[in-house]
């Protein structure tokens, strides 16, 4: 009997020697002519364990990992004389980190072959445009406003209004756009869902086509994601062979079609307009809103343009119904957030569980603290443009109006964890200098006041004026939140007032004739 | 691997440039098949670009300009990217971007004077999970660390 086993091809994994390993299970399979087939998945997104190796059992999945090329030859022995294994992980589907999450979102990636639609379809893929299909276009809106999906890039706006107001608009054209700029630093969640469930995507942005009535959608995708351009570009090829893209999708008379776009390394280009602007193929300079993209969007045609995972939970919704969707979550945050757990952290990746949990239960207990065992000081929630947080608002559930409430944002889902060597003067500087790298340039307050920004704290770092600079600093990230036109200048505030407020103790040393005397 | 790129050729450039000219908000799409094949976008191919798509030459300068990732001129023979945003600063990056610094004696967004390194800082390549992270002519690695990174530039320099 051949061993069938499981190794990851995304990028997360190939980047720490997946590919090295399923070539040196190849090979050494061979020499010792072992008979195995070799699935290249998703990642399941526990990325302290890649690569990860899984083998088929009439019991289903085990796994063991970290992997490496040195641990090949004893891992065939364990797998062709069923011993023991010092890296065996036992049953994938059991180990904890796994089975306390709620995947909904991500429910196969890591678990089928992401280049075969047969493997899509096999694992309840495409269930949700028959239903769609069957339902209509007027009950579909209504199941995803029930589901009360908000988009996941950031923002938060609910989904199925965005949808109807595109619905309802009259136009010749109309279009589809999914938004895989991704640019947050702490964030992989659209990449891991294009390399390890590209199909979900597709049929995400189906729906929304059939919906709206648009017949071509764009998958915009950011250029340091060379894995996932070819990952979305293959499933395209064979959607269209499956008759899931193309005219009469999947037996119906609708008719869609998707094309990649590859971005050109500006973060601005994830804002919406930008993005819209830069898929004509202009610079990527934010427009004014309104008029607001579902009226007046790409090539000013009426235009639905979302989150990669607002697109990817929507063929669960349909599936299984809105109110399966919305039981989960708190508030008005309903359904599951694939969390990312990034930075200084030991268990690392993809984490998908209902709003509500809490930032401490994630860094602390899933997260399992920082992996140079220091203690955890500072929690940047939400990318560049979001808050640090400190110990003390750790019990802050996972929830947009509770991160808002507290001057924060969750933004795409991406926790950045930093132990107690962090110095927050440097990461105030950086959220200032990364603005001023990425501002579009449209509005004084975001292109100069970063620039100022980065010039007054680094005075700050060097002992000038401290009390003044800092006020200085107040100032211009007032200027900078109310004066910016988009939330690059706008927002770039938070990461900035936030280390203030939270670790003034970095900018205002004690005075060190106060400690002498002590 | 070295990337291998063609020299510039005028008899070229027009048949990329018109190979895609036909899609709707084709300038983006055509600099990078552009800089794909050549390595760069020729400054000459810039009022090519305009001609083809019915645009001023000031616009398609534009266009180029504003993105970070078009190139003027061509890069080292290998392009070595650290990652320099959040997650990787939590873990360590910026000692080791300031070891990259030192070793090849150059500053992050510069090349070699001997043209064998073009060292060029990366804002997030979603391998926050395995930070540091690094990518060498369009390998990614993950968890680097001094040794790695040490590697990598003996590597890059040969
Ligand atoms: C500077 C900036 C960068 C952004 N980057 C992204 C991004 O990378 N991906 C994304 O989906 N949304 C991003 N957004 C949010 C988008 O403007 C927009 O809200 C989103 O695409 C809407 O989709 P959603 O409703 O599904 O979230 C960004 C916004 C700003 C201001
Ligand atoms: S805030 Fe900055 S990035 Fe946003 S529109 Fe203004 S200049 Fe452009
Ligand atoms: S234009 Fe509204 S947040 Fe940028
Ligand atoms: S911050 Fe470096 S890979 Fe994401």
């Amino acid at each position: 009997m051949s061993l069938r086993l499981f190794v990851s091809r995304d990028a997360g994994a190939i980047a720490v020697g997946a590919d090295e390993v399923a070539l040196a299970l190849e090979q050494a399979a061979a020499r010792r002519g072992v008979a195995i087939e070799i699935v290249r998945t998703g990642s399941r997104g526990m990325y302290w364990l890649e690569p990860l190796v899984e083998v088929a059992t009439p019991q289903g999945r085990i796994a063991f990992g970290p992997i490496t090329e040195a641990d090949v030859p004893s891992l065939l022995d364990a797998l062709s004389n069923n011993t023991p294994h010092l890296l065996r992980l036992g049953a994938t589907d059991e180990i904890p980190w796994l089975k306390r999450q709620t995947r909904l979102t991500f429910a196969r990636c890591g678990v089928i072959d992401p280049r075969s639609l047969d493997d899509y379809r096999a694992h309840g893929g495409y269930k949700g445009l028959e239903r769609a299909l069957s339902l209509g276009t007027d009950a579909t809106l209504d199941e995803i406003i029930a589901s009360g999906l908000r988009g996941r890039g950031g923002a938060g706006f609910p989904t199925g209004i965005k949808w109807k107001t595109v619905a309802q608009a009259k136009a010749d054209r109309k279009f589809i756009v999914c938004n895989a700029d991704e640019g947050d630093s702490g964030t992989f969640a659209d990449r891991m869902i294009m390399e390890g469930d590209p199909f979900l995507v597709i049929e995400g942005m189906t729906i929304a086509g059939l919906t709206v009535g648009a017949t071509k959608g764009y998958i915009y995708i950011r250029s340091e994601y060379p894995h996932a351009v070819e990952a979305m570009n293959a499933a395209i090829v064979a959607a269209r062979r499956g008759g899931y893209l193309g005219s009469k999708i999947g037996g119906s008379t609708y008719r869609f079609d998707l094309e990649v776009r590859v971005g050109a390394g500006a973060y601005v280009c994830g804002e919406e307009t930008s993005l819209l602007e830069s898929l004509e193929g202009r610079r990527g300079i934010v427009r004014a809103k309104p008029p607001l993209p579902a009226h007046h969007g790409l090539f000013g045609k009426p235009t639905v343009i979302n989150n990669v995972l607002s697109f990817a939970a929507v063929p669960f919704i349909l599936a299984e119904g809105a109110k399966t969707y919305a039981d989960y979550g708190m508030g008005r945050s309903r359904g599951t957030m694939p969390i990312q757990l990034a930075g200084n952290l030991r268990y690392g990746g993809l984490f998908e569980t209902a709003f509500g949990v809490t930032l401490g239960e994630l860094v602390d207990d899933i997260g399992g603290g920082t992996i140079t065992g220091r203690p955890v000081r500072a929690v940047q929630v939400g990318g560049p443009l979001g808050a640090y947080f400190p110990r003390a608002l750790f019990d802050t559930p996972f929830d947009y109006e509770a991160f808002a409430a507290r001057d924060g944002l969750i933004g795409h889902g991406g926790i950045v964890v930093f132990d107690d060597s962090v110095d927050m003067r440097r990461q105030a500087r950086f959220a200032m200098e990364f603005c001023a790298i990425e501002s579009c340039g449209k509005c004084t307050p975001c292109r100069i006041g970063s620039t100022r920004g980065v010039e007054t704290i680094e005075k700050i770092i060097n002992g000038e004026r401290v009390h003044e600079n800092l006020a200085l600093v107040e100032d211009l990230c007032s200027t900078m939140k109310f004066g910016s036109l988009c939330a690059l200048g706008g927002f770039t505030p938070y990461p900035v007032l936030s280390a203030l407020k939270h670790f003034r103790e970095d900018f205002v040393p004690v005075p060190i004739t106060l400690q002498a005397a002590e | 691997m070295t990337a291998s790129y063609e020299p510039w050729d005028e008899t070229r450039g027009a048949e990329i440039i018109a190979e895609h000219a036909n899609q709707e908000g084709a300038t983006l799409v055509i600099l990078h098949a552009l800089q794909q094949a050549f390595g760069y976008v020729p400054e000459a191919a810039i009022p090519m670009v305009a001609k083809a798509l019915n645009l001023s030459r000031a616009e398609v300068h534009g266009v180029f300009t504003f993105y970070h990732d078009f190139r003027h001129k061509p890069a080292g023979r290998h392009v070595l990217k650290l990652c320099r945003a959040e997650a990787c600063q939590a873990a360590g990056g910026d000692a080791l971007a300031a070891r990259a610094e030192a070793k090849l004696g150059v500053s992050l967004g510069s090349t070699t004077p001997d043209d064998r390194v073009t060292l060029e800082p990366i804002y997030c390549l979603g391998l926050c999970a395995t930070a540091p992270s690094a990518m060498l002519d369009g390998r990614l690695i993950g968890r680097l660390d001094q040794k790695r990174l040490d590697a990598l530039i003996v590597e890059a320099q040969r």
